[in-house]
């Protein structure tokens, strides 16, 4: 237990007081960091190295696995399943953008116009966290069933017709197709984006609009250059809280699509639990993981959020 | 730019306010003339905000009308106003630096090249060197004035101002204040600022309306309303006044004289806002400054021309150019003095027997059925 005693000297002297501070005081910050960082340690960190050496081990499930630095695996693993990876960016991608035109009005009524309803619309946001991720998940494939009232009122509307032209669906059904793994990821991550939205809404001063107003902005003019720049962090981190997640997924592929919509999260599952092609899996994951990185920190530097309040 | 037209002129014509059962404003008429410097001032909750938010067109008015010139603009959106609003801590745009803050207006209006406009504005506001700055990288009072550059830039009819130095520290609003009234010279814009700071009010503007619960109580100059209060809640509100209860007892050649705590007094007919018939009340004002202390002792050099009172001092306070001083009297207990510190006589300490004495032609008389007191406490308030 030594690490419990040991804590880190403080790098920089506390604040300059009146009074000098306790030195108790001193370390509270480190003491209350503690717990996390132990947590973190034992299950991301060393599971997190773990995986990076599977991911360079050869051998085979009979003989053992060995560290023999084989890089080579994540090349072949990103030539054989580079399909998969650009469905997940894809689909991730186009369920984050459905979030946000679903998600923006939602999250504005909330902030600007629900008034005492307020915080029921909110309870009706997170009410589907009372159920399971699976069940909820199940449940479209029942909304979504072939001879279900959905599929019957798109075909004839005739918007399967549109759909199919544009490669979502096929035929005349929803199920298996990329427009079901689309909904479903939409579903089940929207109010991931609604929450940020609604925060950094709510933050916004309701003076500027009528700031906005009064220096001859039009209701759509306000909203386009102020209320729109001023929920920039919103926006941000929604797209965020549901591409990453989304990006990894696997059960909306697994239950709402077919083997033409298996995403990257899918082949990881397979490789892991069926296959049990251990190195190939954990190369997967780094790659996936390098990737969102890579694609988040060129996102927020274009976005340009850390110039915003 | 000053122009004698009448298209600056804000007429309100029996504009009121409620929110269901409260009455925010009652209805009121009020007309600001062109180019003139307008305040509304009133303790928190008076309904000043109210009445300059129905101008800007922020809120619907329950009753009345709005003209600006001869355009009738109450039920006109904001956007669509010659008005432009300078707002209580400003609300400049944050994600914006300030040269697209004060160019925002122009912008919303299809101005194309608005950069020469801008850099002469921030000039007038002596902000040029910060043009390119966030907002809140500037200190307070160089927020305040991006907020004054944003709204004048528009050449509005009216410039609206809602407590525009209330976030400020006492020196910097004083400079403002002078800063505010100078530009106001400058462009000959009609201003109507909204304000609880008497001085404020009084030190810029010509015009001033004194609001109580949704009410104008008073409009005038700074110096009528402060010499001629018409009712307790102005005579106590703007500046102080002692206010002593009094009976009429004869009136003479345009002079009322008056009973108070044994000793008589004399009002001049002209300056009591309220009738008086002999025999009733009256209340009898006079302003600290006004009046004279003197100790017991030299009581028989004072002219008998000159209304007096006899008192015991409770309270002194030096200010430094003047000596504060509290006499219990009789006819009014708590009467304040502020003697300038000329030459100080040594015995005018607490316990001290006085005669206080003031020109009758300073004394002003109110319509007794009024809370003497009204006002009195909005001012410890607004103070605290």
């Amino acid at each position: 237990m030594s690490t419990l005693t040991e804590a880190p000297p403080p790098l920089a002297p506390a604040a300059p007081e009146k009074k000098p501070p306790r030195k108790r005081g001193r370390f509270t910050p480190y003491w209350l960091l503690l717990p996390g960082i132990l947590w973190l340690l034992v299950f991301f960190a060393l599971p997190m190295l773990y995986q990076a050496s599977t991911s360079v081990q050869t051998g085979s499930l009979e003989q053992g696995y060995k560290v023999t630095w084989h890089f080579a695996t994540y090349w072949d693993a990103l030539s054989e399943y580079w399909p998969q990876f650009l469905r997940s960016v894809l689909y991730a991608a186009a369920a984050a953008v459905l979030c946000l035109l679903l998600g923006y009005p939602l999250a504005y009524l909330i902030a600007f116009r629900a008034g005492r309803w307020r915080n029921l619309i909110m309870i009706l946001v997170i009410a589907p966290f009372f159920t399971s991720f699976l069940i909820r998940t199940l449940a479209w494939k029942t909304i979504l069933a072939d001879s279900g009232p959905v599929v019957s009122t798109l075909n004839t509307l005739h918007v399967l017709d549109v759909t199919n032209w544009l490669g979502w669906t096929a035929g005349d059904r929803v199920l298996a197709t990329p427009l079901a793994v689309v909904c479903g990821l939409t579903y089940n991550f929207l109010p991931f984006m609604v929450l940020p939205l609604y925060t950094s809404l709510e933050r916004i001063d309701g003076r500027l609009h009528e700031a906005a107003g009064d220096l001859y902005a039009k209701p759509f003019t306000t909203f386009r250059k102020v209320t729109f720049p001023l929920s920039m962090p919103g926006v941000v981190s929604g797209t965020l809280l549901t591409f990453i997640p989304a990006a990894g997924d696997y059960v909306n592929a697994e239950l709402l699509g077919s083997t033409d919509t298996r995403m990257i999260g899918n082949v990881i599952q397979t490789q892991f639990l069926r296959i049990l092609d251990y190195p190939t899996a954990a190369a997967l994951s780094f790659i996936l993981m390098a990737a969102i990185l890579f694609m988040v920190t060129f996102y927020i530097r274009r976005s340009g959020t850390e110039d915003l309040v | 730019m000053m122009t004698t037209d009448s298209s600056g002129d804000v007429r309100l014509s029996g504009i009121g306010k409620t929110y269901g059962s409260f009455t925010a404003v009652h209805p009121l008429d009020l007309t600001v003339p062109q180019g003139s410097f307008f305040a509304l001032l009133g303790a928190s909750g008076c309904g000043k905000t109210t009445t300059l938010r129905m101008i800007a067109g922020l809120e619907e008015p329950s009753s009345g009308t709005v003209h600006l010139g001869d355009q009738d603009v109450t039920h006109l959106p904001p956007y669509k106003r010659p008005v432009n609003t300078v707002f209580q801590s400003y609300a400049l745009f944050p994600h914006l630096d300030i040269f697209e803050n004060v160019a925002f207006g122009l912008r919303r209006r299809g101005i194309k090249s608005v950069k020469k406009q801008v850099d002469e504005m921030l000039e007038l506001v002596q902000l040029g060197e910060q043009a390119r700055k966030k907002p809140h990288q500037l200190s307070g009072g160089q927020q305040q004035r991006v907020a004054v550059a944003r709204a004048l830039i528009n050449h509005p009819k009216v410039l609206l101002l809602d407590e525009p130095l209330g976030a400020l520290d006492l020196k910097l609003r004083r400079q403002m204040q002078l800063e505010l009234k100078r530009i106001q010279t400058e462009v000959g814009i009609t201003f109507i600022h909204v304000t609880h700071d008497q001085e404020e009010a009084m030190t810029m503007a010509d015009t001033v309306a004194v609001m109580n619960a949704g009410r104008v109580e008073q409009l005038g100059s700074p110096t009528d309303l402060y010499e001629n209060p018409q009712t307790t809640f102005v005579a106590n509100f703007l500046g102080t006044s002692n206010l002593i209860e009094a009976e009429v007892d004869s009136k003479t050649g345009g002079e009322i004289v008056v009973r108070a705590g044994g000793g008589k007094l004399l009002l001049p007919e002209a300056r009591c806002s309220a009738s008086t018939t002999t025999g009733g009340k009256v209340l009898v004002g006079v302003r600290p400054e006004k009046i004279s202390l003197a100790h017991a002792d030299d009581a028989g050099e004072i002219s008998e021309a000159r209304n007096r009172i006899t008192g015991k001092i409770v309270d002194s306070s030096f200010i430094g150019v003047s000596t504060q001083y509290v006499v219990d009297s009789p006819a009014c207990p708590g009467f304040e003095v502020y003697a300038q510190n000329i030459d100080r006589d040594p015995r005018l300490v607490p316990g001290a027997e006085v005669v206080l004495h003031w020109s009758p032609a300073h004394t002003f008389g109110l319509d007794a059925a009024q809370d003497i007191d009204a006002g009195v406490e909005t001012v410890e308030e607004e103070a605290a």
